[in-house]
């Protein structure tokens, strides 16, 4: 099986290559279609409708641009209000439950706890449909707040969960050491805890943020004309040709993209609480 | 409660529950409020009368699409959720082996992670129309003279193929990612003393490794059963109601036929099945915890 | 049974070099231990022995077999694990039975042996129970019990006392040398703790950056320390060290500045080479006597001070005295009392001194 000797045998060669086949084929699963769908959004569209430019090669703006001017500019902008009042409010809502869960002992916390993680397998999109009734009287109908306090709903289990555990890893004895040395709760909390989680918090800002923007069903159900970015794709930009469609895909993306990069080393983990 | 004695001042005393209360209240209302006026609109007609006229529509009327979309929603369940895990489970023990360029690999992997429903159906459209990458190339290739037709009405089983694609590419990162937690925190030893005492490759996945990893499993395929009665985004994207599925027939309902009762009795169904598996689920990790606990 | 032999092994993790060229001949039966401070590669010796590891470098041979890039399983070793490694999801009886059943064994004479590995640990009343409801050392116990239960050509064991508490580990350190002696399997057997190394091993091999510093008996890696690092590492006070000038010409002695030692014949021409050079001179503080103390006859160096610092340990006291510049640490029994501050003259036996070469860190004698 092996042939003693200076050098190892083959076979552990060729189990590395084979081994190595596989992790470039499992790569490639991934990033093929995302990256055939960016070229095909810059694609003109000669390139996109000959047979044979299997990859483009004449690149435009054009398709953004006609994308743009059919409303997806208006729809991006309304994405991006939507999404940070979601993080504002599910924030300044979770955050203190988060940190409660994290630094108190107090009666009942593991039945609220079992409850909020309950909550988090809701699924948030039934709730939109009766709510249309409420937000009409409230005139919340066809509004980005309107959308942004569904939005919360969905979020806010998974912020505080998140936030708990992110100031569960702050040690408890840096806050201890704040104590001893004069500050109380409050100051504590804002000159050691905060700065201490606030790596951890951006990423769990950056998760809600992609939560809001990804989310189609209730914004589509809530909104009317205020249509943000996926209900836009979803009501309108279907009946655009394909190459519009791409472009689409391409706008969606892209913040997503952006922040796995500059929040990648939290990906995992983050991720990880959210159906742990 | 015996922590006035310690000199706790009231404020102290209850300031969990005062930083709680705001969210688990606005989690209360945009829960509560919804479902009961859910409750309402599915069972009452416009004069505030109670009726099952909406059920009756729901479940026999000819227009309705209910057993169809509940019949596909379980179909695309059970098509891609078997695949998710299979490969869930295949890249993270490709990834638990130590390799160059690993945790790129592992970056990679998640990226879907952060893809939307809409997004992931738009990319696996550009693979899949008639222009699309897979035709052009095959063609060129000489694999095939014409181009596959995956979307229309008259595709109907291609359109179910795309979906489950599209998926499977998009949603098995979440998979992943449940279970590769689980993976890495079987310690590297366990799996180490199977090697030292003679197990080649497949006893050790056999004995050590799958039943340890049981738990994580378990989580996902719930996560997943949950996910797969809310889809959506993708269906409507590649098939639109081609392939109905029940959140597509709720926002039908609503959005286009202003048939509010009807749309209101899907999605408290939609709740209903949701709750009972989250209620399995909730089983389940209650007793995963206290042994954890235990150990 | 079989013995065991490592021939250049160089190991690389990235940039960092974990061995640099190991070379070792373990002998059929022997219990030899590899000790050395945490990343000084001991740990990683023993996971190519165990074939968890490839080598970059090297070969390690079975016998007369070349087992380098064989994978675990085809080597017949078995290994005590640091944190034990009892798989959480069987019963104690399934943990041991283990290694058995994938060797295809019959299950009647799974069961006998299990049996006999089992009372030889004394667990025969937990083998129904799961690896969570024992205690530490129980678990450690199902450990060791796994390991024997096959037979091993090689049991490796990596610091498995390290995680029990003390009392525990001191009644295990005879334990498991009463066991090895009595099943006669080649063992090898890591730790950074000196006395079990001392207490355990019939040979050591001390190990320092990625290198093998010495191997031979407790007795002479104690008595006959080949380097200045294996001098310091073993023995507790350490030895004390202190730069000396070889001053041949004349009185022929070793001028330490504060004070210096007369040479002996045989001791200056050990050193004829060193002529006006610097030196490193170590003695053990257990070697060194108050001078009331002192053996009667004791001739040798004498050495005073005063007394900086006292450690009164119960069995035995530490004098930390300051010599000028220096500090030397003296370990007597504990029934005397010093103060700080006093004068002390001490006394030590030429033929207790240990020196070194200041370059190469080399006993010279």
């Amino acid at each position: 099986m092996s042939t003693p000797g200076e050098t190892p045998p083959i076979r552990y060669y060729l189990l590395r290559i084979v081994f190595a086949g596989i992790v470039i084929l499992s790569c490639t699963w991934v990033l093929l279609p995302i990256i055939i769908s960016i070229l095909y959004a810059f694609s003109s569209p000669q390139d996109f409708y000959s047979p044979k430019e299997i990859i483009p090669l004449h690149y435009t703006l054009s398709n953004i641009q006609k994308l743009l001017a059919l409303g997806a500019a208006r729809a991006t902008m309304n994405s991006i209000i939507v999404a940070v009042m979601t993080v504002i409010f599910s924030f300044a809502l979770g955050l203190p439950a988060g940190y409660a869960f994290a630094r108190f002992a107090f009666k009942g916390k593991d039945s609220l706890k079992l409850l909020i993680i309950g909550l988090r397998m809701f699924p948030m999109l039934v709730i939109a449909i009766p709510l249309v009734t409420l937000y009409i009287k409230l005139g919340l109908n066809d509004t980005l707040l309107g959308v942004a306090l569904a939005h919360t709903t969905m979020a806010l289990p998974f912020v505080i969960l998140i936030t708990s555990s992110i100031f569960v890893s702050v040690p408890i004895e840096l806050e201890e050491a704040g104590y001893v040395f004069g500050l109380d709760r409050k100051q504590t909390f804002l000159r050691i805890t905060l700065p201490l989680a606030l790596p951890g918090l951006t990423a769990a800002a950056i998760f809600t943020f992609i939560m809001s923007w990804n989310e189609v069903f209730m914004a589509a159900v809530l909104t009317l004309t205020n249509r943000t970015l996926p209900a836009f794709i979803l009501t309108s930009a279907m009946a655009a040709p394909d190459i519009i469609k791409f472009a689409a895909s391409f706008i969606m993306i892209l913040p997503a993209l952006i922040f796995v990069f500059i929040a990648r080393r939290y990906l995992v983990s983050m991720w990880g609480i959210t159906v742990r | 409660m015996t922590s006035n004695k310690q000199g706790y001042s009231l404020v102290e005393r209850y300031l969990p529950y005062l930083l709680i209360a705001p969210a688990l209240g606005y989690l209360l209302f945009f829960i509560g409020y919804p479902l009961t006026q859910g409750v309402l609109l599915a069972f009452t007609d416009q004069n505030g009368h109670f009726t099952l006229q909406h059920v009756y529509y729901l479940l026999y009327s000819p227009s309705s699409n209910f057993w169809p979309a509940l019949e596909d929603t379980l179909a695309l369940a059970a098509v891609i959720i078997p695949i998710q895990i299979m490969l869930a489970l295949g890249f993270s023990l490709m990834l638990s082996a130590n390799f160059k360029g690993k945790d790129m690999a592992l970056y990679i992997l998640i990226i879907p992670l952060t893809i939307s429903d809409v997004a992931g159906g738009l990319i696996w459209y550009s693979l899949l129309t008639a222009n699309g990458f897979f035709n052009k190339l095959f063609m060129a290739l000489g694999i095939i003279n014409q181009p596959i037709q995956f979307f229309g009405y008259q595709f109907r089983p291609m359109e179910f193929i795309a979906i489950v694609l599209a998926e499977v590419w998009r949603a098995t990162a979440l998979v992943f990612v449940i279970i590769f937690a689980g993976l890495q925190m079987i310690s590297r030893e366990y799996i180490e003393a199977a090697e030292v005492f003679g197990a080649g490759t497949w006893t050790k996945l056999r004995h050590i490794i799958f039943p340890m990893l049981k738990p994580s499993v378990q989580t996902a395929l719930l996560i997943r059963t949950l996910f797969a009665f809310q889809v959506f985004g993708v269906v409507m994207v590649l098939a639109g109601r081609d392939i109905p599925v029940l959140a597509g027939e709720a926002y039908y309902e609503q959005t286009i036929l202003y048939h509010y009762g009807v749309a209101a009795l899907y999605a408290l169904i939609i709740a209903a099945i949701s709750v009972v598996i989250g209620y399995i689920y909730i089983k389940m990790f209650k007793a995963q915890y206290l042994k954890e606990v235990a150990m | 049974m079989v013995d065991v032999r490592l021939r250049g092994l160089v190991k690389r993790f990235g940039k960092t070099i974990a061995l640099r060229g190991i070379d070792l001949d373990i002998r059929d039966g022997e219990f030899i231990v590899l000790l050395g401070p945490s990343g000084c590669g001991k740990t990683t010796t023993l996971r190519i022995i165990a074939g968890l590891e490839k080598p970059d470098e090297g070969r390690v041979l079975f016998g007369e077999k070349d087992v380098t890039y064989l994978p675990p399983k085809d080597r017949n070793v078995s290994m005590v694990f640091q944190s034990y490694a009892v798989w959480p999801h069987m019963k104690v009886r399934d943990n041991i039975a283990f290694p058995l059943k994938i060797r295809g064994v019959p299950q009647e004479e799974i069961d006998k042996r299990v049996k006999w590995a089992a009372e030889l640990l004394q667990i025969d009343e937990l083998l129904d129970r799961y690896p969570h409801q024992l205690s530490g050392g129980q678990r450690q116990r199902v450990a060791v019990a796994r390991a024997i239960v096959i037979e091993p050509d090689v049991l490796l064991m990596d610091e498995p006392l390290s995680n029990l508490d003390a009392l525990l580990r001191v009644k295990m350190r005879s334990e498991l040398k009463k066991l090895q002696r009595r099943i006669g399997v080649t063992t090898i057997y890591v730790t950074h703790d000196q006395v079990e190394a001392m207490t355990m091993g019939d040979r050591i091999a001390v190990m320092n950056a990625g290198k093998i510093q010495q191997v031979g008996t407790p007795e002479e890696i104690y008595l006959k320390p080949a380097n200045t690092f294996v001098a310091g590492f073993v023995g507790s006070p350490q030895m004390n060290f202190f730069d000396a000038t070889v001053k041949l010409d004349g009185e022929k002695l070793l001028d330490a500045g504060e004070f210096t030692i007369s040479l002996t014949g045989d001791l200056a021409a050990a050193l004829k080479d060193y002529n006006n050079k610097t030196v490193i001179v170590g003695i053990r503080p257990e070697y060194m006597y108050p001078r009331e103390l002192a053996p009667k006859n004791m001739i040798g160096p004498e050495i005073k001070g005063v007394i900086d610092f006292v450690e009164a340990l119960g069995s035995d006291t530490i004098i930390h005295l300051k010599v000028g510049n220096k500090h030397l640490v003296i370990k007597i029994s504990g029934s005397h009392h010093y103060r700080i501050g006093e004068e002390l003259t001490v006394i030590f036996g030429l033929d207790k001194i240990h020196i070194f070469d200041k370059n190469t860190g080399r006993a010279i004698i």
